[in-house]
């Protein structure tokens, strides 16, 4: 079967715009958590605070009416999608367009959009005001249509909806394009902009945001023993994948191997997980064995970690089952402590900070353990970033609806 | 600013394009709009000018001149 490997990467987060912004960011464990200034006046809400990509002009993308017509996912899709194109140093045109696929994970699509048309247009009945670009500008596989429109690549082009682990089935689903011959390379990642009132409201109801109102940069502090919920954050990540002789042949950098993906579903509640984690445990030991890997290989594991109470302790459950007293050699973080919860773009970030761990040897951090919960008792390279050679990583995700979803990368 | 002028900017900031290549003589498909662009464009007009488009009308207006002849007529 043929190897997958990764060419390029592009990211924007609320670490910044750009890989080398977010990898430097990371490596010096800041918080991209603020005050909200997406929008106007949040002191109605339980929750006041979040990830927000900083300085974000989608202009320098796209053209003004684009601008206005796309939702904000768009805008951020298009700008890591492209990163990661220009990055490989790919030349897509008509000798490997229809070879060229766009897969990406979005877990929620154009909120913003919906809920202004709703409030300005549907709820005072103006509806002959809607916009025509409504629909396109929200649809949430708009995201691999514009970045084809923008690369020209004509291959096939859709996206993976499972929440929060959206972004790692878009993966596999490249993995498994890329290997079946259906395409020669896949722009893969995930995209996600949903900090408006609407989807905050939202989670306030199921209890499931930090209110740490007064703290917001420690506010998401996965396995901390005084988590109170996770981050709402945005965001988008991409991979450009590429069959390894195809790479190869044009003499492309190769920051990783994508080995493994594997994928199961909970069949036990709409939010909740299996307490003891067996769903994210078959997703991780599928991931393994697909990828040809050793429990041992393992070096770096970037975890869902939520800074919710109940993933944190669950996800370390499924660890340790799987990886047995290897589970406590191995090094676990959430950079999520960092970027907040991108949601349908989570996975997407979280395989880049992967590689990069890959690519230079250092583990990300997870910022604001402060107190370790005696339940989540791992080495989650706690508050700083640390050297270490990394032979292969997981990157683990986990999604309303009770989906499950592992990848493996492997040094090249 | 005199109406000529106006439909010209909003035909230039709606389409993206400069207001100088905005010329009376220009389709709307000349200056790049496609079908939902042209909507987009009827409804600024609407909302501009404080008028109502029907279906009819909206199709009949495919020129920078048609629009600018149109909006004087019906707001005279």
């Amino acid at each position: 079967m043929r190897k997958v490997v990764v060419t390029g990467m592009g990211i924007v987060s609320p670490l910044g715009i750009g890989l080398e912004t977010n990898w430097k960011a990371i490596q010096e464990g800041k918080s991209g958590i603020a005050p909200i200034f997406l929008f106007d006046d949040p002191s109605g809400l339980a929750t006041q605070f979040a990830g927000q990509v900083p300085d974000f002009d989608a202009a320098q993308w796209m053209t003004p009416p684009e601008v206005r017509r796309y939702d904000r996912f768009l805008h951020l899709a298009v700008a890591a999608g492209l990163e990661a194109v220009e990055h490989s140093g790919l030349v897509i045109d008509d000798s490997n367009a229809k070879r060229v696929g766009c897969i990406v994970g979005v877990g929620l699509g154009g909120m913003p959009s919906l809920e202004q048309t709703i409030s300005t247009r549907i709820a005072t009945q103006k509806y002959r005001r809607v916009s025509p670009f409504f629909i396109p500008g929200l649809i949430a596989n708009m995201a691999p249509g514009l970045l084809s429109i923008y690369t020209g690549a004509r291959g096939e082009n859709w996206t993976a909806t499972s929440a929060c682990a959206s972004a790692n089935h878009a993966f596999g689903a490249a993995l498994r394009s890329i290997q079946a011959g259906a395409c020669d390379a896949v722009i893969a990642g995930g995209a996600e902009a949903v900090v408006v009132p609407t989807t905050i409201a939202g989670f306030n109801a199921m209890k499931a945001l930090s209110t740490r109102n007064d703290s917001p940069e420690t506010a998401s502090r996965p396995f901390d023993k005084d988590r109170d919920g996770f981050v709402l954050g945005e965001g988008a990540g991409f991979l450009m994948l590429e069959a390894e002789e195809m790479a190869t042949a044009r003499g492309a950098t190769i920051y990783g191997e994508l080995a493994g993906f594997g994928a199961t579903g909970d069949a036990h509640h709409i939010t909740a997980p299996r307490p003891d984690g067996s769903g994210a445990v078959d997703a991780l030991e599928m991931a393994l064995a697909d990828g040809g890997l050793n429990k041992e290989d393992i070096g770096y594991i970037n975890a869902h970690g939520t800074s919710t109470p109940a993933n944190d302790v669950m996800e370390t459950r499924a660890i340790k089952t799987v990886f047995g007293d290897h589970a406590h050699s191995l090094a676990v973080s959430s950079t999520k402590s960092m970027t907040g919860h991108l949601l349908g773009a989570a996975a997407a970030v979280e395989a880049i900070y992967s590689l990069m761990a890959i690519r230079d040897g250092v583990l990300p951090p997870t910022i604001n353990h402060f107190e370790a919960d005696p339940e989540c008792d791992l080495d989650y390279v706690a508050n700083e970033a640390r050297q270490a050679k990394v032979t292969a990583a997981l990157s683990n995700s986990l999604g309303f609806g009770g989906t499950n979803a592992a990848v493996a990368f492997r040094s090249y | 600013m005199s109406l000529d002028a106006k439909v010209t900017e909003i035909i230039a900031e709606n389409l993206g394009v400069p207001a100088e290549s905005v010329t009376p003589d220009k389709s709307f498909e000349e200056l790049g709009a496609d079908s939902l662009a042209v909507v987009e464009l009827v409804m600024a007009f609407e909302d501009e000018f404080d008028i109502e488009l029907d279906d009819g009308d909206a199709a009949s207006l495919k020129t920078v001149q048609q629009t600018i002849d149109f909006v004087k007529n019906i707001t005279a």
